[in-house]
């Protein structure tokens, strides 16, 4: 922008003032992250001593081995992956036909369809009847009703459409002239143009699944089938509920906070090492749904 | 029965006819012409085809359901068989304190959300526009916008684990000052500033990123200009930066508006419990209550359709506002 001895005085103090903030800012969403990680590797005595503070205290492992000894949490882990790749390959499968389809001039009732869609997106019929349609289809306590029930949203399908509206025509001339049909243009041309856009919404899927919880706690009764934000769920409430009434089901190797930090580190784990990859992503995909029609 | 029909053989017959003469001397007709069409682009309807049923079944099916409001509702008959009550559900529902206290929560949550959440993405946005040094812009993002994707039942862990009454790090801070330990999460009037500053805390990072591309948007040569004639950064961010993302945030402010009957209340489900519904219940964790959990379907999907239908209203009313703001609609 401008040459760094063009600042004033003003100008510097601003600028040290604004990191630090910053910094500031930073360290605070950091820090609980931390305290989970150090938590889960000291002695439950210390941790309920409240020594720990910044860097584990008395390091051991009892609480991971109490934690990864249970076989629900491979239970709960593995529907966890079950459900986020086949829920984001469901969502995937349907999103990017339908969506394709809204976004040709020549569909008849184009409006009609997108109003459709975009309709779901201002009025919700809410908990209630969306749990009892799930009944009424047999969908309780079933792997194929979480992973069809939530495949779809007008957010995702508008956000994939207007991509492909803003592929040029002339990208797809030259397949139409070898005679392809809409599937092989939207295979071979559409989609290989549009890998930033459904990079972002693969991770939205990912991520909406990965973190499921409120659905799957309500929808699915057989412990076999819970995915991992459930089984986490369920520790803490009943770890706490055994601290409030002063059960002492722990020994001074490891305690209710110990554990649970334990389950934390263990289920964030995973969104970490994405994280990275998913940053190029998000930044631009969150704005590609804000330019609409 | 070959009798009851042939008549309307025949009509058909002599339609077919009919139309065939027409095709010979006009122009096709509406319908055959859509028929041609789909012959022709059958393919981009068998595309549309599996999004549409999804939505017929999964979304707009329970709209039908949502009659149940309206009947006295019984599992066995089902939602079509049960009998109709009219307004019964909505009369108990007015008349119900715990309904009338979710909905007067749901509101308060939510204001103090925008008032004390709003700004803080904007002030991020503003704050990160003015470092110089991109690593340390760049590594501070990355770690602002990780709460966002962490799931909402790590985050109550973490907030249950912090503001646990033996060990959590907030009661052993206090204790340095020789402030009693509180039970945080047992106290109805902690119970809003916990929920409110933990939403700040995982989601204002994230939302930073649409005020962030505004200001990319900004033209430099104002910049530059201001720079000539010896404008302070701070100047420049008031007279500048500011202005120019105005738009952006006078829309965001109508969507939240727009969303004031949506909390998050998925988290609050994780963090409330008996002592604290005083302050803590919102009208989504009364509907799960009265209905999933104590089996009150009906009664509950009437509290469901008077929050859908508020929540329409002000989401249209929103999308006018900011149509006739900006000239273009949200959707």
């Amino acid at each position: 922008m401008a040459n760094m001895n063009l600042y004033s005085r003003g100008d510097k103090v601003f600028t040290i003032a604004n990191m630090v903030l910053i910094g500031l800012f930073t360290v605070s969403t950091l820090y609980p992250f931390i305290y989970i990680a150090s938590l889960s590797f000291s002695s439950g005595f210390e941790a309920r001593a409240g020594n720990v503070i910044l860097t584990p205290v008395q390091v051991t492992l009892e609480a991971y081995q109490y934690v990864l000894s249970n076989p629900q949490f491979w239970i709960s882990y593995k529907n966890t992956f079950i459900y986020t790749i086949a829920g984001t390959l469901m969502s995937l499968v349907i999103i990017i036909p339908g969506a394709y389809a809204l976004s040709r001039p020549q569909l008849v009732g184009r409006r009609f369809w997108n109003l459709m869609v975009a309709f779901t997106m201002w009025f919700n019929a809410g908990l209630i009847p969306f749990f009892l349609n799930m009944r009424d289809l047999g969908l309780l306590d079933s792997y194929f009703g979480i992973i069809i029930g939530f495949a779809v949203n007008g957010f995702n399908i508008i956000l994939l459409r207007n991509f492909f509206e803003s592929v040029p025509q002339s990208f797809e001339e030259a397949a139409r002239m070898d005679g392809a049909n809409e599937f092989q243009v939207l295979w071979k041309v559409y989609v290989p143009l549009s890998k930033p856009a459904l990079a972002t919404i693969a991770l939205f899927c990912i991520v909406s699944r990965w973190n499921g919880f409120f659905w799957a706690m309500v929808l699915l009764q057989d412990d076999s089938k819970i995915p991992l934000q459930v089984f986490l769920r369920q520790t803490i409430a009943t770890l706490s509920d055994d601290q409030e009434f002063g059960a002492t089901l722990f020994d001074a190797s490891y305690s209710f906070e110990t554990v649970s930090a334990a389950i934390i580190v263990c289920s964030i784990i995973p969104v970490l090492i994405v994280y990275p990859f998913m940053q190029k992503y998000f930044e631009k995909g969150i704005l590609l749904g804000g330019v609409k029609e | 029965m070959v009798n009851e029909t042939d008549p309307a053989i025949g009509a058909t017959e002599t339609l077919v006819v009919e139309a065939k003469e027409a095709v010979r001397h006009r122009a096709p007709s509406r319908v055959q012409r859509v028929g041609d069409h789909v012959k022709r682009e059958w393919q981009l309807y068998l595309m549309l085809l599996p999004t549409v049923i999804w939505l017929l079944v999964f979304l707009y099916k329970p709209m039908y359901g949502l009659q149940v409001a309206f009947k006295d509702y019984s599992i066995f008959r089902g939602v079509a068989g049960s009998p109709w009550i009219g307004f019964e559900h909505f009369e108990t529902l007015f008349g119900n304190d715990q309904f009338l206290r979710a909905l007067k929560n749901t509101v308060i949550m939510s204001f103090y959300t925008l008032l004390f959440g709003f700004p803080m993405p904007i002030i991020l946005a503003l704050m990160f526009n003015e470092v110089l040094n991109a690593t340390f812009r760049k590594t501070a993002q990355t770690i602002v916008y990780l709460p966002h994707f962490i799931s909402s039942v790590i985050i109550a862990g973490i907030v249950i684990t912090a503001f646990s009454p033996s060990a959590g790090i907030v009661n052993t801070v206090m204790g340095w000052f020789g402030i009693d330990p509180i039970y945080f999460l047992t106290k109805p009037e902690w119970f809003r500033p916990i929920f409110v500053g933990t939403g700040i805390w995982q989601e204002s990072g994230f939302q930073s990123i649409v005020y962030l591309a505004a200001i990319a948007g900004v033209s430099p040569t104002l910049y530059e200009s201001a720079v000539i004639d010896g404008a302070s950064r701070w100047q420049m961010m008031w007279k500048i930066t500011i202005p120019s993302i105005m738009s952006t945030i006078i829309i965001m402010l109508i969507i939240r508006i727009g969303n004031i009957l949506e909390v998050s209340f998925e988290m609050i489900i994780l963090l409330y419990q008996p002592a604290t519904y005083e302050t803590a219940d919102v009208v989504n964790t009364f509907i799960y209550r009265q209905g999933i959990q104590a089996g009150q379907y009906d009664f509950a999907a009437a509290a469901g359709l008077f929050n859908a239908v508020v929540a329409f209203v002000l989401v249209m009313a929103a999308n006018t506002l900011s149509k006739r703001y900006s000239r273009t609609s949200l959707w």
